[in-house]
C-alpha cells in the first residue's frame, strides 16, 4: 500500500531541492547571453575530447577509491583491529587537505628535484611519475577515498548481523558470506560513495591544474580567469550539469529496486567482531600505508617547509581556526538537517517525484566551486540582499555545495532501516516526535554522523565560496593557506595548513566518538 | 558548543553596523603585500578599510554579478584586463584628474575610470646553473628556436600570460601571434598553473627558462635566497617587454566616493609608491621613487607602445589560444 508523505516533509524537500537548483538556474540565466561564437566553441571536438579525458579520470579514481576503501571500512568497523577508532579518524583526514596542497605536496616530494627524488634514486627505487594521468589519479584517489570509506563504514555499522549469521548457519565460509551477503548489502553505500567521488573529480580544479592533466573544469576556469566571459563559461557549466544528470540516471538504473533492510522480527543489534589473528599485521600495514601517503606525506612536507622558514611570521591561528570550525560545523549540521527530508521522501515514499527531488540535490555537485560561489553571489544580491555578506550566506553556500554528501550517506543508512520498527513504535502509542527520538534517530546515527563528518571535513578546506561569500575579514585556515601559497610563500603556508589538518582530525575524532552504542567496542 | 556558535553568528551579523566611515575594498592583490599599506592609509586618514581578498578574475566576476548593488567601493586589481572588463560593463566611475595625471598616460584608462598603481614587467626567468644570460635571445620571438625544445615552461591559463599574448596580437598581428604559439608548442613547453609554479620548477631544475612577471623571483628569493634563478629582460620595445599594471578603480555603486578618492590618491602618494618599489619589488609609476635593487629603470625596460586598456580584448586571445590547442 502506498502511503502519502506528510505535507511538511514535502515542503521541506521541495525547498531543499530548489536551493540545490540555484547553480543550474544561474547558469541558464547567464547562458542566455551567449552568442553564436560561444555556441560554436562549445560544440567543437575539443570540448568533447576534454570531457572524455575528464570522465576517464573520474571513472579511474572512483574504481581505485572503492577498491581501497572496502577493506579499510571493514577492518575499522567489523574486526578487532588494534586502535580502530584512531585509524578511522586518521583515514578520514586526507579529506581535509586542500587539493592544491596535495598537488604541491606530490610535486615537492616526487617532482624533479623534489625531496624524495634523490633518496629513492639512490636506493634504486622508481620515482612515481607526478605529471599527467598517474599523478592526478594518485592525488585524487588519496583525497577522495574517504567518501567511500565513511559511506561503507556507516553501511557496515548499521547492517543487521542477522543476515550474515543466517548465511553462515547455511554453511557459507566467512569469506564467501562476506562477498555474497555483506558486500551486496552495501550497494547503496557503494552507490553514494561512487557518486560523491566521481562527481567530485569532475569538479576538481586544484589538483588537475597543478599536476598538468587537462580536464574540463580547467576549460571553465580559463573563461573566468582569462576572458571574463561568463556566458561561455555558463555553457560549459551546463555541459557539466548534463553529464551529472547522465551519471545520476546511470546510477539509478544500476541501483535497482532491491530492499536492504531486515524484515525478520527482533531488534537490530551490533555485529560481533571478527578476530583477525595472524592477519593483524598485514591489516595494520595496509592502514599504515594509506595513512602514510594521505597524512604522513603532507605533514612531512609541510613540516619541511615550516622548518625552512622558522623565522617567518605566520600570525595568530586561533581566530582563523575558530572561524573554520564554526562555519564548517554550522554547514555540516545544516546540510545533514537539509538532507533528511530528501532522503526520507525518496526512501520511505518512493515515487518518480520523490526520487527526482533527491537526485536534484546533486545538480551542482560536479560544477567547479567557483561557479557555485558565483551563483550564490547572484542569489544573494538578487533575492536576499540583507543576508549578503553575512555568515548565513556562507553556511548556505556550504549547504548547496555539500548537500549531496549528506544526502548520499543518510539515504544509504535509511535504506537499511526497517520501516516497520518506527511503525511498531507508533502503533504502541509513541507520538511522531517520540518515534523519531527513540527509534529512528538512534538507528540512523551512524549515517547522520558520517554525513556530518564528510561535510565538516570538506567545508574546512573550501575556498572560492569562503573567499567570495564570507563576511569581509572572516579569515579561515584555508584562506590563510591560500594567501601564502598564492604568492609562493610555502614556509608561511606550512603552519596554517598543519593547524587545519590537526583541527580537522579533532573534529572528526569528536564525531567518531559519538558513534557510541552502535559501534561495538 | 551550539551556544558559542550562535554567539559568534550574532556577533558577525552585528559587526558591520558598528563602524562609522568605512571603505569596502575588493582586493585581487595579496593581503601580505597590500595589507600593511592599507593599514597605513587608515592611520593617516582615519578611514576604516574592510577588505575582501581574492583572486583578481574571480573578484571581477563577482563585481560583474553584483552590478549596481555591490557593497564594494573600490576595486584594487592585479591586472589591467580585469579593470577593462568592469569599465566595459559601465560599472566604474571617473577618477579625479589630479590623481590620473600623476601617472603616465600609458598606464591609465583613456576614459579616466582606472589608474595604474604599480608596474609589472614580463620577463624570462632562467636557471642560472643551466643557462648563460648571453645565450638568451633578444626577442621573445627567439624562443621558438628548436634549441629550446623541452626546456621551457609557461602558464597559459594565467591572466598575465594572456595579457602578454593580447599585446603580441595588437603589436604584431594575429598571424605572428599564431606563429609564435605554434613555435613554442613545437618546443613542448611544460604547462604550469601560475608564475610561482614556474619559478619553483626553475629552482628545482625541471625547466631551463620560463615566461613570468618580474617580481615573483623576488618573493621566491625571500623564502630561499640561494635559488639559482634570475630574471632576463628582452630588448626594449619587444612584445616580451610588456609592462602591465596593478590598478585601482572606484565602483559606480559606491556610497563613500570621497573616501574612495582619498584611497586612490594615497596609492599614488610617494609613501605608497615607495612601498610598492621596496616591498613588492614592482615598478613605481610616479616619477622620483627609488627602485628595488637590481631592477632596470622603467624607461629602459621599454614597454612597447600600446594602450593597456585594449588588453581587455581577451576573448580573441583565448580563442586564439584554444584554436592552437594551447588551452
Amino acid at each position: 500500500m502506498r502511503r502519502r508523505a506528510p505535507v511538511g516533509l514535502w515542503v521541506a524537500g521541495v525547498a531543499m531541492a530548489a536551493l540545490a537548483l540555484v547553480p543550474a538556474v544561474y547558469l541558464c540565466v547567464r547562458a542566455v547571453d551567449a552568442d553564436a561564437d560561444a555556441w560554436g566553441l562549445l560544440l567543437r571536438d575539443r570540448t568533447w575530447g576534454l570531457m572524455g579525458r575528464t570522465l576517464g579520470l573520474a571513472a579511474a579514481v572512483t574504481g581505485c577509491a572503492a577498491l581501497l576503501s572496502l577493506p579499510l571500512a571493514w577492518l575499522t568497523a567489523r574486526t578487532d583491529l588494534p586502535g580502530r577508532r584512531l585509524w578511522t579518524v586518521l583515514l578520514c583526514v586526507p579529506l581535509a587537505v586542500p587539493t592544491f596542497v596535495s598537488g604541491y605536496v606530490l610535486l615537492a616530494a616526487f617532482g624533479v628535484g623534489g625531496a624524495l627524488e634523490e633518496p629513492l634514486t639512490r636506493w634504486g627505487l622508481p620515482v612515481p611519475p607526478v605529471y599527467g594521468f598517474p599523478g592526478a589519479l594518485l592525488a585524487l584517489t588519496v583525497s577522495t577515498y574517504p567518501y567511500f570509506f565513511l559511506a561503507l563504514r556507516a553501511g557496515l555499522l548499521s547492517q543487521d548481523p542477522a543476515w550474515l549469521e543466517g548465511a553462515r548457519s547455511l554453511g557459507l565460509t566467512p569469506a564467501r558470506a562476506f562477498f555474497r551477503i555483506t558486500v551486496p548489502l552495501l550497494r547503496p553505500a557503494f552507490a553514494s560513495g561512487a557518486l560523491l567521488v566521481g562527481l567530485y573529480v569532475l569538479s576538481d580544479f586544484g589538483a588537475v591544474a597543478l599536476l598538468q592533466y587537462d580536464a574540463f573544469s580547467r576549460a571553465i576556469y580559463v573563461q573566468y580567469e582569462g576572458a571574463y566571459d561568463r556566458s561561455y563559461a555558463a555553457l560549459l557549466g551546463l555541459a557539466l550539469v548534463s553529464v551529472t544528470v547522465g551519471v545520476l540516471a546511470l546510477e539509478l538504473w544500476l541501483r535497482g529496486r532491491a530492499g536492504y533492510h531486515r524484515s525478520a522480527k527482533g531488534a537490530a543489534r551490533a555485529s560481533s567482531l571478527v578476530r583477525l589473528g595472524r592477519w593483524r599485521v598485514p591489516a595494520l600495514l595496509l592502514c599504515g600505508a594509506v595513512v602514510a601517503v594521505g597524512v604522513g606525506l603532507p605533514v612531512g612536507i609541510l613540516v619541511y617547509w615550516g622548518v625552512q622558514g622558522l623565522s617567518v611570521e605566520s600570525g595568530p591561528m586561533m581566530g582563523p581556526a575558530w572561524n573554520s570550525v564554526s562555519a564548517s560545523m554550522l554547514g555540516a549540521v545544516a546540510a545533514v538537517v537539509g538532507a533528511l527530508p530528501l532522503a526520507f521522501l525518496a526512501v520511505r515514499y518512493p515515487s518518480r517525484l520523490t526520487v527526482a527531488l533527491e537526485r536534484v540535490s546533486y545538480a551542482g555537485y560536479a560544477l567547479p566551486p567557483i561557479v557555485l560561489a558565483l551563483s550564490l553571489v547572484f542569489l544573494g544580491v538578487q533575492a536576499v540582499p540583507f543576508l549578503y555578506g553575512t555568515l548565513v550566506m556562507l553556511v548556505l553556500a556550504y549547504v548547496v555545495r555539500f548537500l549531496p554528501q549528506a544526502v548520499g550517506v543518510v539515504r544509504a543508512s535509511l535504506l537499511q532501516l526497517n520501516p516497520h520498527l518506527p511503525e511498531a513504535a507508533a502503533s504502541l502509542g509513541q507520538p511522531p516526535s517520540g518515534v523519531l527520538r527513540r527509534v529512528t534517530a538512534p538507528l540512523l546515527r551512524p549515517g547522520l554522523l558520517a554525513g556530518a563528518a564528510l561535510v565538516f571535513l570538506t567545508a574546512m578546506k573550501e575556498l572560492p565560496a569562503t573567499l567570495l561569500l564570507a563576511p569581509i575579514g572572516f579569515e579561515t585556515l584555508a584562506t590563510r593557506v591560500w594567501g601564502a601559497t598564492a604568492e609562493g610563500r610555502f614556509a608561511e603556508a606550512a603552519l596554517p595548513a598543519l593547524v587545519l589538518m590537526a583541527v580537522s582530525t579533532l573534529g572528526v575524532g569528536l564525531l567518531v566518538s559519538q558513534e557510541g552504542s552502535s559501534s561495538p567496542s | 558548543m551550539v551556544r558559542l556558535l550562535l554567539t559568534s553568528l550574532v556577533l558577525t551579523l552585528a559587526s558591520p553596523a558598528l563602524a562609522a566611515e568605512t571603505l569596502t575594498v575588493y582586493s585581487g592583490r595579496n593581503e601580505k603585500l597590500v595589507g600593511p599599506l592599507l593599514k597605513k592609509f587608515t592611520e593617516k586618514t582615519g578611514v576604516e578599510v574592510k577588505v575582501r581578498y581574492g583572486e583578481t578574475p574571480q573578484l571581477a566576476a563577482t563585481l560583474l554579478e553584483e552590478g549596481a548593488k555591490t557593497p564594494a567601493d573600490v576595486f584594487f586589481a592585479q591586472d589591467a584586463g580585469a579593470l577593462g572588463a568592469l569599465a566595459k560593463a559601465g560599472q566604474l566611475q571617473a577618477l579625479p584628474k589630479e590623481t590620473l595625471d600623476k601617472v603616465d598616460a600609458r598606464f591609465r584608462s583613456p576614459q579616466g575610470v582606472w589608474v595604474g598603481t604599480s608596474g609589472r614587467a614580463r620577463v624570462v626567468a632562467y636557471n642560472t646553473k643551466k643557462v648563460k644570460a648571453d645565450t638568451l635571445p633578444k626577442s621573445i620571438l627567439g624562443f621558438t628556436d628548436a634549441k629550446w625544445k623541452g626546456r621551457l615552461g609557461w602558464a597559459p591559463t594565467n591572466a598575465s600570460f594572456q595579457s602578454f599574448v593580447t599585446a603580441l596580437r595588437l603589436l604584431k598581428g594575429d598571424e605572428a601571434a599564431t606563429q609564435w604559439l605554434k613555435g613554442i608548442q613545437a618546443n613542448a613547453p611544460r604547462v604550469y598553473k601560475n608564475n610561482s609554479a614556474i619559478i619553483e620548477a626553475l629552482g628545482r631544475g625541471e625547466i631551463d627558462a620560463g615566461f613570468v612577471n618580474h617580481y615573483y623571483l623576488y618573493s621566491a628569493k625571500k623564502n630561499k635566497a640561494d635559488l639559482p634563478v634570475a630574471n632576463y629582460f628582452v630588448a626594449a620595445g619587444d612584445p616580451g617587454a610588456l609592462v602591465n599594471v596593478a590598478g585601482v578603480a572606484i565602483l559606480k555603486g559606491s556610497k563613500n566616493t570621497d573616501a574612495a578618492k582619498k584611497l586612490a590618491a594615497y596609492l599614488l602618494d610617494a609613501e605608497a609608491q615607495t612601498y610598492f618599489a621596496q616591498e613588492t619589488s614592482e615598478f613605481p609609476l610616479v616619477s622620483g621613487v627609488k627602485l628595488a635593487e637590481g631592477l632596470p629603470a622603467l624607461d629602459k625596460v621599454g614597454s612597447p607602445d600600446l594602450d593597456l586598456s585594449k588588453l581587455d580584448d581577451l576573448r580573441g586571445t583565448v580563442k586564439l589560444l584554444q584554436d592552437n590547442g594551447v588551452l
